[in-house]
């Protein structure tokens, strides 16, 4: 026997007491964990996904979200092909490279995988217009790049530039990301059966943690004509020159390209930014409420369980416990309490975060292991504050009038 | 000498006056005796009994326990002495209900630190002593009441106390095993050389005593040995 295991031993034998105690702290950790797991996924998830632009101007049709670039649904809008050469005819001063895109979600066999139609350095060097106009080898720069954030982070910059900037791509070639090439079992000089046009892979891409994974790339004109889209796209990639965008390269833009949405990357990431911003003032206002509505919770818990075992508290003074044995006694439990609303928070809020991503965000969410560590701290110290003013008064009970009691 | 009180005095507020529970209370207890208490209800008994060690604070007057001076000493200080040197047994045997007959037996020597075997051996030794090494790990309310106060006694004695202090052990218990529980007192008393002060209104107990007190109105007004 030793006076842990007393603790342990109460807390057992009365362990349906113990949820009402744990409730609100397990329920406000459960749910900053909840926010946190989704709100650093969707921020690694734009900040990849915009990184492995390579540009920083988006023309998108009017009618499409920067979601409908990403997920490239059937039915998402296009623009005409035409506004790449109108772009190059104008006046526009400012614009160092273009890249137009036509992507489509197909089936391979019956599998789900985005086709993406690029134009490779070659052909656009072949093209005399976009020759006079400068874009000659149109290797994308990031020497102005969109903000520091979006280009700096995760170190794709090399990889990104080398994929972005593919030579050539022949008519019936293709090149495969890491995942499709997994799920449909595929290597290079493989050959793959499109929408009903053979295409040989000409090399297996390397894994980049973005949506590019799950992409077939092949020649724009390839996919134009087999999704008969023939001069369409769903986007044009610009990369403008940072001083001509402050100087209103985007309203150029616009007045040229009629119902489209030209945006910089730079909105995109503010408008990010703003809401992880948002996000973090509101997962620091629930600290705060936890901190409270937790701590008060568990301290009415303690006190509750105090007044219930005064006579035992009277008992254990008089056969010779210190008063530091029943601050021992009690704060033990508050410990334990503590631990458990932290573990039990961490796997409610991971749980949901899990399942509830997907639905709710659109973004798959992995467990963060480091925020149980954080759960448990923060579930301890609120325990442990809550808890000290009750066990205060219980050491101090006078052991006595506590022993009359019956 | 083991116990002595010189001058007691222990006052109470109520109702605006002073009442002296007990009432400037002098008297001495051998080595080895059996010392009973007896008095009417109200006239100063517990008080008496729990305020020696520490329980309740005098509010004057000397105590002197094994040739020292305890009543001037640090709460710390007394709590030590009862947690090494003292046993109590209540009336309403203030077992812990959570804990079965093993483990609250244990609890003094956990008190006291003493490694776990160690306390199974006593604790089991003890239990078997008083009878109830089949009900080791019952919990109080699975014990009859005379099982119960046996168990309050086994935890009294299992730190091998010099003294104990025992408030109406048998009130809560019929004649029969008021008894069975008495003679177990006498039996502790004379083999185990444990000094014993016990508080009674029973006249039959108060037969146990090798001296006898006689309270009233916070007073001693007879004294027997
Ligand atoms: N906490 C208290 N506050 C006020 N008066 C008390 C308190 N405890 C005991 N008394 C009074 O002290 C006197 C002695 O009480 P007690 O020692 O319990 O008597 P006994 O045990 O002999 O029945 C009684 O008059 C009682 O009312
Ligand atoms: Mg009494």
């Amino acid at each position: 026997m030793t006076i842990s295991k007393l603790v342990l031993i109460e807390l057992w034998k009365r362990k349906s007491q113990l949820i009402t105690g744990l409730l609100a702290i397990t329920l406000g950790i459960a749910v900053i964990v909840a926010i946190q797991s989704v709100s650093i996924v969707s921020e690694q998830n734009v900040a990849r996904n915009l990184d492995n632009l390579g540009a920083n101007i988006l023309v998108l049709p009017q009618a499409a979200s920067i979601d409908d670039y990403y997920t490239s649904d059937i039915d998402a809008p296009t623009l005409p092909m035409d506004y790449v050469e109108r772009i190059l005819t104008s006046t526009i001063a400012g614009v160092d490279n273009m890249s137009p895109k036509l992507t489509r979600r197909v089936k391979v066999g019956d599998q789900s995988v985005v086709l993406t139609g690029i134009l490779p350095k070659s052909e656009i060097a072949s093209k005399p217009l976009w020759q006079s106009s400068g874009l000659m080898g149109a290797e994308l720069k990031t020497a102005c790049a969109p903000t520091q954030t979006a280009n700096q982070s995760h170190g794709m910059e090399d990889k990104k530039l080398q994929r972005k900037a593919i030579d050539t791509l022949y008519s019936e070639d293709c090149l495969v990301g890491s995942q499709v090439a997994q799920r449909l079992k595929l290597s290079a000089n493989s050959k793959i059966n499109i929408v009903g046009k053979e295409f040989k892979v000409v090399k297996i891409l390397s894994e980049t943690g973005t949506v590019d994974d799950d992409r077939i790339f092949a020649n724009l004109k390839d996919v134009q004509t087999l999704l008969k889209l023939e001069n369409q796209v769903s986007a044009i990639e610009i990369m403008g020159c940072c001083n001509a965008i402050s100087e209103g390269l985007l309203g150029q833009l616009r007045n040229i390209l009629p119902d489209t949405r030209v945006t910089t990357i730079g909105q995109i990431v503010s408008t990010q930014i703003e809401t992880n911003q948002l996000m973090k003032k509101i997962t620091l206002v629930m600290l705060i409420i936890i901190f409270f509505v937790g701590g008060i919770s568990i301290g009415n818990y303690i006190w509750a369980n105090v007044n219930e075992r005064k006579r035992e508290i009277g008992i254990l003074r008089m056969m010779g416990a210190e008063r530091s044995t029943i601050y021992k006694m009690f704060l033990l439990k508050a410990l334990i309490l503590g631990v458990a609303g932290g573990i039990l928070g961490f796997i409610l809020g991971t749980l949901a975060g899990v399942i509830l991503g997907p639905y709710l965000a659109g973004i798959i969410v992995k467990p963060v292991y480091l925020y149980l560590f954080w759960s448990v701290l923060l579930s301890v110290a609120i325990s442990l504050a809550g808890s000290l003013f009750p066990t205060y008064l219980a050491a101090k009970f006078d052991p006595h009038s506590n022993l009359q009691e019956d | 000498m083991i116990l002595k009180g010189e001058n007691i005095l222990k006052q109470y507020h109520h109702h605006g006056g002073l009442i002296n529970a007990l009432d400037h209370v002098s008297f001495t207890v051998g080595k080895g005796d059996f010392v009973t208490v007896t008095g009417p209800s109200g006239s100063g008994k517990s008080t008496l009994l729990l305020s020696l060690f520490g329980l309740i604070r005098l509010t004057s007057g000397t105590v002197f326990f094994d040739g020292k001076r305890i009543d001037n000493i640090s709460d710390k200080h007394l709590t030590d002495i009862r947690k090494k040197s003292v046993g109590y047994i209540l009336q309403s045997f203030a077992l812990i209900p959570y804990l079965t007959t093993i483990q609250n037996v244990m609890i003094p020597l956990a008190l006291e630190k003493i490694a776990r075997r160690e306390q199974i051996k006593r604790a089991g030794e003890i239990l078997d002593y008083v009878g109830l090494s089949d009900r080791m790990e019952h919990l109080p309310r699975e014990l009859s009441a005379g099982q119960q106060q046996r168990v309050a006694i086994a935890r009294s004695i299992v730190h091998r106390p010099s003294i104990i202090m025992a408030d109406e052990p048998t009130g809560n218990l019929d004649p029969t095993l008021s008894l069975e529980i008495l003679d177990f007192l006498r039996k502790i008393n004379q083999e185990n050389k444990i000094t014993i002060m016990m508080v009674t209104h029973s006249p039959v107990a108060a037969e146990y005593g090798t001296m006898k007190l006689h309270l009233n109105e916070g007073k001693i007004v007879n004294r027997k040995s």
